[in-house]
This record gives C-alpha cells, sequence and structure tokens, in this order.
C-alpha cells in the first residue's frame, strides 16, 4: 500500500476515540446543568475546548496528509461525497425545524383558535384564543410581545449574506486562476461579512430580548424563532471558523488550481447556510 | 495471493496490539467485528429486559417489578434492540461486506469508520447508566412521546444526548457507505450489477442520512420544552404534542425500513446460493427497494391513526401504507420465483432464509391489518401491533443477521461452524420465537394494551406461554454464542468458495480474506 496510485487507508488512528471522549464530556456537562448541577456549564466548557482542540489536531493530520500528496484523485471523490452527504444530513436536520414551524402555523393553532373538525378545545379550553399569527398560544405565554419584522437587521443580513455568497465565488475564481490577490480578498470579505452577520444576529437577540419582549419562552412563536434562527447562527459560526481556516490555509499557500477540496468543501458549506437563511427570511421574517 | 500475505506481515509489524490495537484500528474487516460482537453483546443485555418484561407478565398481577420499573424495561429494551443490537450488526456486516463485495481495499474514509464504531459503547453506557440514578431510567416508551416523556426525571438529558451519540454514529456510518459504494466499486462494477446486499444498503444508507437529523430534530426539542422554556409540544403555548409524533414518526418509519432493507438484501444474496439459480427479477428487487424507500417518507402517519386526524389525512396514509405492500409482495414473488425449480439444499443460513420468507410475510400481512384505518382504531396500542413488529423484527432483521453470519462466518474466519448444531439452533429459535409471538396476536385481537405490566386473567393463557417461549428463544441464543465459540476454536479448514452455488468477489478472496481485501482492483466483466 504505497505509491500515489493506490488508495490511501490510513493505518491507525487514536483521533475518533479521543474525539468521541471529547463529545462525551461535553454532552455530560451539558446534562448535568440541566439538572441544575453547579459543575455541569464547566464540564461541559471543558469538553467544548476538547472537541476544538481534537478537530485542531484532527484537520491537521488530515491537512498534512493531503500537502504531502499522499490522496490520489479517488480518495478525493470519496471526501467529496462525504461532505454532500453530510451537508444533506444538516438539510434534514433543518427540515424537522421548519416542518414544526409549518404545523404549528397551518395546523396547531387554527385548531386552538377552532378552525376546523378540533373545534372542542377552542370551546372547551380557550374559547377566547383567536389565531393570528404571530402567536404565542391561548395562554398569552411570555407576556405580550413585538414582532421581529422582516426589514431592517433582517433584511441587512440578507444582504450581508447573498453577498458573502458572492465573495466566496469571486474568491475561487481567484483560487482557480491562481490570482492570489483575488483569492485572499474575497476569502477575507467572506469571513468578515460572515461575522458581521452573526454580530447583527446577536445584537438582534438582544433588542428581541430586552425591548421587545420576545423570548425563548414566547410560546410557538419565540420557540421556532430562536431555534431556526439559533441554529442558523451556530452554523454560519461554524462556516465563518471554517472559511477562517481556509484563509490560513491559503496564506500558507496551500491548495492548487485545480486541487482544493478543503475549500470547496467550506464554500459548500458556506451556500448551504446562505440557503437555509433565505428559507428562514422568507418564513420566520417575512410571511 | 502470496504477495499479499507479505503485506499483512509488514502492516503489522507497528501495529499496536490488545485493546489499542481495536480502539486505533481503521481497518474494515475490525471495524466490522466490533460492530458484531457488540450488537451480540446488547442483543443479550436487550434480551435480558426483554425476560424481564415476559417474566412480569408471566401471570396477571404485579409479581416481581414496580410498574415504573417495568416501562424503564419496555423502553430500554426497544431503545437497545434498535439502536444497539440490529443497526450495528447490518453496519457490521456493511464493514465486513461492502469492500468484498465490490472490489475495495477497504472502507471510503476509514477514520470516520473508526469513530462511528467507537461512539456507540459510550452512547450506550451513557444511556443504560441512567437505570441506575435515583429517579431511573427513561420509561415513556422508546417513542418518547410528549407530555410523558417531559415528566422523566434526572435521566431525560442524559437519555437525549445518548441518542444524539448514536444519530451522529449512525450519520457518520452512513456516509461512509455511500460514499464506498459510489466511489470505491472494482472497474467494471456498474450500479446494476451490483450485488443486491450493495444495493439495499446503499438504500439503507440513504434513509438513515435523511431520517436520523430529523429524530435528532425531534429529541432537541424535546430537550428545549423540558429545559428552556419552549412550546413545541405544549398547546397552551400554541404548540402540540401530537406534533411531536408526527415529526418523530417522519424518522420512524423510514427508521422500521433501515432495519429490514438489509435483512432484504441478505435473504436475496442467500437464497439464490442455497437455490443455485440466479436471483430472479434483479432489476425489479432493485426497483422495489428504492419505491419502498421512497414510499416511507409519506406513511408516518399510520401509526397515529388513533390521535385524531382530519379526515383526509387518514386516508391518505392508509392508502400510502397499503401501497408499499406492492413492492413488498413483488419482493416475496421473487423469492419464491428464484426457488422454483433450483436445484436447494437446507444448509442452516437457507433455514434462517426460508423462516424469514414465510414469517416475515406474517408480520407484512398484519401491517396491513394494521393499515386499515378502521381496524387500527381496534387494533392500536394492543399486543397486536406488539405481535405486528415483532415479527417483521426478529424473524423479520434478527433472522436475517443470524442467516448473515452463517453465511459469512466460514468466510471471514476460515473456519467453518458445525452444520448440526447450527440446524439445531434454527430449530429452537424458530419454534420458540413463535411459541413466543404469536399468541400476542390473539391477546391483542382481544384487547390486551401494550406496555401495562398487569392484565385481566382472561389473557393468562396465552401469555404464559409467551414467557414460556421467551425464556425458550433467550436459551437458545446460549446456543449460537457456544457454536460461535465452538467455531472459532478449530482451525482453518474452509474453502475460498465456501458455498458451491455462492456468486460474487467475495469467493474469490482467500478464506479468511487478507487484511487489505483488493489491493488490486479485480475487473467485473
Ligand atoms: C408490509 C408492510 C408494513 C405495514 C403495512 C405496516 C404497518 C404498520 C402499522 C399500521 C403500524 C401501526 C400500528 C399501531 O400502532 O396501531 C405499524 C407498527 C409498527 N411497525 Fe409496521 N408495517 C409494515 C412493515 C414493518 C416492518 C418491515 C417493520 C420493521 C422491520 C415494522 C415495524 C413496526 C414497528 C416497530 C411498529 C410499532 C411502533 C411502535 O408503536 O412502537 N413494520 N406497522
Ligand atoms: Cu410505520
Amino acid at each position: 500500500m504505497s505509491g500515489q496510485n493506490s488508495y490511501y487507508v490510513p493505518h491507525e488512528t487514536k483521533l475518533p476515540f479521543l474525539t468521541t471522549v471529547a463529545i462525551v464530556i461535553m454532552f455530560i456537562g451539558a446534562a448535568n446543568y440541566m439538572n441544575g448541577s453547579a459543575s455541569g456549564m464547566t464540564i461541559m466548557l471543558i469538553g467544548m475546548v476538547l472537541i476544538f482542540a481534537m478537530a485542531y489536531v484532527w484537520f491537521s493530520e488530515v491537512v498534512t496528509e493531503s500537502e504531502g500528496g499522499i490522496y490520489n484523485d479517488q480518495v478525493d471523490i470519496s471526501f467529496r461525497w462525504g461532505m454532500v452527504w453530510f451537508i444533506f444530513s444538516e438539510v434534514m436536520f433543518f427540515a424537522a425545524f421548519f416542518g414544526a414551524l409549518y404545523y404549528a402555523r397551518e395546523l396547531s393553532l387554527p385548531w386552538l383558535g377552532g378552525d376546523g373538525y378540533k373545534i372542542t378545545t377552542n370551546i372547551v379550553l380557550w374559547p377566547q384564543f383567536e389565531n393570528v399569527w404571530p402567536s404565542n398560544g391561548p395562554t398569552n405565554s411570555g407576556g405580550d410581545f413585538v414582532v421581529m419584522g422582516a426589514g431592517g437587521i433582517p433584511a441587512l443580513n440578507t444582504l450581508l449574506l447573498l453577498t458573502s455568497g458572492l465573495t466566496v465565488t469571486y474568491a475561487h475564481h481567484g483560487l482557480k486562476e491562481q490570482d492570489r490577490r483575488k483569492l485572499l480578498v474575497g476569502l477575507f470579505l467572506t469571513i468578515a461579512l460572515g461575522f458581521i452577520f452573526v454580530g447583527f444576529q446577536a445584537y438582534e437577540y438582544m433588542v428581541a430580548y430586552n425591548d421587545l419582549n420576545l423570548k425563548m419562552t414566547s410560546g410557538i412563536y419565540g420557540s421556532t424563532f430562536y431555534m431556526l434562527t439559533g441554529f442558523h447562527g451556530f452554523h454560519v459560526t461554524l462556516g465563518a471558523i471554517m472559511l477562517t481556516v481556509i484563509f490560513f490555509r491559503c496564506l500558507k499557500g496551500h491548495f492548487a488550481g485545480d486541487n482544493h477540496f478543503g475549500f470547496e468543501a467550506v464554500a459548500w458549506y458556506w451556500h448551504f447556510v446562505d440557503v437555509v437563511w433565505l428559507g428562514l427570511f422568507v418564513f420566520v421574517y417575512w410571511l | 495471493m502470496s504477495t499479499n500475505v507479505q503485506d499483512i506481515h509488514e502492516d503489522h509489524h507497528h501495529a499496536p496490539s490488545g485493546l489499542m490495537r481495536w480502539i486505533t484500528t481503521t481497518n474494515h474487516k475490525d471495524i466490522g467485528s466490533l460492530y458484531l460482537w457488540f450488537s451480540l453483546l446488547m442483543f443479550f443485555i436487550g434480551g435480558f429486559m426483554a425476560l424481564i418484561i415476559r417474566a412480569e407478565l408471566f401471570e396477571p398481577g404485579l409479581q416481581l417489578v414496580i410498574p415504573g420499573f417495568f416501562n424503564q424495561m419496555t423502553t430500554m429494551h426497544a431503545l437497545i434492540m434498535i439502536f444497539g443490537a440490529v443497526m450495528p450488526a447490518f453496519v457490521g456486516l456493511a464493514n465486513w461486506q461492502i469492500p468484498i463485495m465490490i472490489g475495495a481495499p477497504d472502507m471510503a474514509l476509514p477514520r470516520l469508520n473508526n469513530w462511528s464504531f467507537w461512539i456507540l459503547p459510550f452512547a450506550f453506557t451513557m444511556l443504560l447508566s441512567t437505570l441506575f440514578f435515583d429517579s431511573g431510567g427513561p420509561a415513556a416508551g422508546w417513542t418518547l412521546y410528549p407530555p410523558l416523556s417531559l415528566q422523566g426525571g434526572n435521566s431525560m438529558p442524559f437519555v437525549i444526548l445518548s441518542i444524539h451519540l448514536l444519530g451522529i454514529s449512525s450519520i457518520l456510518g452512513a456516509i461512509n457507505v455511500i460514499a464506498t459504494i459510489l466511489n470505491m466499486r472494482a472497474p467494471g462494477m456498474t450500479l446494476m450489477k451490483m450485488p443486491i446486499f450493495i444495493w439495499t444498503w446503499l438504500i439503507t444508507a440513504f434513509l438513515l442520512i435523511a431520517a436520523m437529523p430529523v429524530l435528532a430534530g425531534a429529541i432537541t426539542m424535546l430537550l428545549t420544552d423540558r429545559f428552556f422554556g419552549t412550546s413545541f409540544f405544549t398547546a397552551s403555548g400554541g404548540g402540540d404534542p401530537v406534533m411531536f409524533q408526527h415529526i418523530f414518526w417522519f424518522f420512524g418509519h423510514p427508521e422500521v425500513y433501515i432495519l429490514i432493507l438489509p435483512a432484504f438484501g441478505i435473504v436475496s444474496t442467500i437464497i439464490p446460493a442455497f437455490s443455485r439459480k440466479k436471483l430472479f427479477g434483479y432489476d425489479s428487487m432493485v426497483y422495489a427497494t428504492a419505491s419502498i424507500a421512497l414510499l416511507s417518507f409519506i406513511v408516518w402517519a399510520h401509526h397515529m391513526f388513533t390521535v385524531g386526524m382530519p379526515l383526509a389525512g387518514e386516508i391518505f396514509f392508509m392508502l400510502t401504507t397499503m401501497l408499499i405492500a406492492v413492492p413488498t409482495g413483488v419482493k416475496v414473488f421473487n423469492w419464491v420465483a428464484t426457488m422454483w425449480r433450483g436445484s436447494m439444499t437446507f444448509e442452516t443460513p437457507m433455514l434462517f432464509a426460508l423462516a424469514f420468507i414465510i414469517l416475515f410475510t406474517i408480520g407484512g400481512f398484519s401491517g396491513l391489518m394494521l393499515a386499515m384505518t378502521p381496524a387500527d382504531f381496534q387494533y392500536h396500542d394492543t399486543y397486536f401491533v406488539v405481535a405486528h413488529f415483532h415479527y417483521v423484527l426478529v424473524p423479520g432483521a434478527v433472522f436475517a443477521i443470524i442467516a448473515a453470519v452463517y453465511y459469512w462466518l466460514p468466510k471471514w474466519t476460515g473456519k467453518m461452524y458445525s452444520e448440526s448444531l447450527g440446524k439445531l439452533h434454527f430449530w429452537l429459535t424458530t419454534v420458540f420465537v413463535n411459541v413466543t409471538f404469536f399468541p400476542m396476536h390473539f391477546v391483542g385481537l382481544a384487547g390486551m394494551p401494550r406496555r401495562i405490566p398487569d392484565y385481566p386473567v382472561q389473557f393468562a393463557d396465552f401469555n404464559a406461554i409467551a414467557s414460556v417461549g421467551a425464556f425458550g428463544f433467550g436459551l437458545s441464543q446460549l446456543l449460537f454464542v457456544y457454536i460461535l465459540y465452538n467455531t472459532l476454536k478449530k482451525d482453518v479448514t474452509a474453502e475460498d468458495k465456501v458455498w458451491d452455488g455462492a456468486e460474487g468477489l467475495e469467493w474469490t478472496l482467500s478464506s479468511p480474506p487478507p487484511y487489505h481485501s483488493f489491493e488490486k482492483a479485480p475487473r467485473v466483466e
């Protein structure tokens, strides 16, 4: 098993086992935290740091192997399929939350409001409840709140992300044409736009909590709003971190014009968070 | 061949030994074996819980355990058998077989492969540890319906996070399977020339990647509902507990096909081998598998007929569910047609495969009964449902796994199991599986509810029979362990082509195969 023509099978590795240990530490911490144990948060944070450390070590090893030229074209294709299906699994994860939003808006709230054949719930339990979206449910869960409109920050954020989709493509062209300046400028702009997006999102949450009384506890609207935008924001953050790593790899002169799967994988991921955002913008903020 | 052997020795000079070998391995055969042994262990742990359940149900009244613990047993039994026994067994078979059936050196992503296995022991340690909590383990059933599941004790976040771990493991494993099948086939092996087992696993992997994240979403919502004040499943906040059921079963029904499609693949491999004929209707098998998989995403609410859905929903889900019977029927027809006029022999794998066809079909028929909405109002949440899914899962999925082990064990180890002991194992298992699960149809139709530790005396006789059967079944599996032990301590004597009617690339390798399966890809015409 040597030479570049054969498929590279790494011989042995401690990385997955140790990564699992890190994840388990984080999960045990998280579970204890939720159960109200004082040390839970600390254990969870330790686990998170360990996960990042493991990711660093693991990716470093893969990058070294890649730069060392041990991966042939077939390995490259395996990575590509891996990334494609990973992104598909993420799409399905978001689909569950979009499904919840759809169900609440089109089915459970109208029923609670006395629509359709489930009229008795309304009559018996909450006769005063009328279904108007956005809703925090028949008991006014979390108290009155103001809705997060689509104009202002969300619209701006849409613009930011869409632009970042262009800049990352610009960088990709730079990479293919071996134009370093184009590549680095494009990447830098993408990363900057990504982090500005996250900053705005954080600001939006602050406004929502402090001024609008819009919280996780604000019934089904608050639930879907925070879970969808929250998971999305988390993915943008991850994507921006990945882009930053790619940026530094480019500075070091990694990637060839015709062989740069690492770059492309992150670019795909970035487009994926972009598309999810469009869904969010339309269904959470706008409609 | 001799160069291969040379290589093995070179590879292993610096390889770690003992436990470290297994922790660090990236070899598809090592990982396949880890999966299979792990699955066997879980099969016994889950089985032990089943026996606690059956012991309590042996006679009416409360004798052995308190109801709360009984509920923990039913919940844990299901979670362990589904996620710990059946799924890992199939992944183990995928690991062993896919590379040697498609002519690849190993799986496409070997480190990922190691990772998806090693998540499992941690996840199950976490899950099982909750049984020792003061407030006990999860007790709301494996379906985790709210509001009940939200009212569990301290175990709840541990259970949910361990299910997240299982999901991560499954998704990573499935990604690896897809990448391997799409990218590592020997030259000349077009998609429509792939062994049928490979096809069924390709489609299963797709189902896993599409369904597991949805489960992750559903249980995340449970977690935030309980700990962070969201209202997904609370009507007072505008959500709906029934919404959980929809999301859960959107995962749950594809999941049951995840548990059976690889079994279809195994049976479709074994039946031709011992009928000494080609599989009848290979193409239609592929299309039937694909259509079952796609249909499985639009039938989920047949688990919720009684929950109060609009009439249009009830009818839609009834019809789509019945539609699945068509491709399933195609498969059964093809199996039977494969045997027609074949020169059949009845070695142990074939016996298990034959029993699969008959008994799985019984489960399919009870499924059809359940699919009729008006009838399901009577059957739902009774032992009839328990009988249904145990027929498809035990003499279905589990029999296929056992058949696969008997069929490929000589290939994996180079050692032949004892045919007479294998046959004894088959007959004991088959008799007891029916003694256990057949009476459940009767008590179910008569109205005995599932997941309840006590029952009226009118159900006593059939329950006693089922309990006896369950203990017989459990004990018979000790014979399986003995057969494995007995085989492994033999000398290597098996031929390369163990079964004269078997086809496929795996039989061109030595028994046991070399460490890196196909260093040079074979050519397939
Ligand atoms: C012929 C195809 C099948 C049909 C028409 C069918 C139909 C159904 C229906 C209608 C139910 C819901 C019953 C109720 O709760 O009232 C059900 C439950 C179930 N089925 Fe099937 N089924 C089929 C095949 C399978 C297969 C192949 C498996 C797994 C290998 C399976 C596993 C299950 C399980 C685990 C449950 C119970 C879930 C629970 O409530 O805990 N079924 N089936
Ligand atoms: Cu189903």
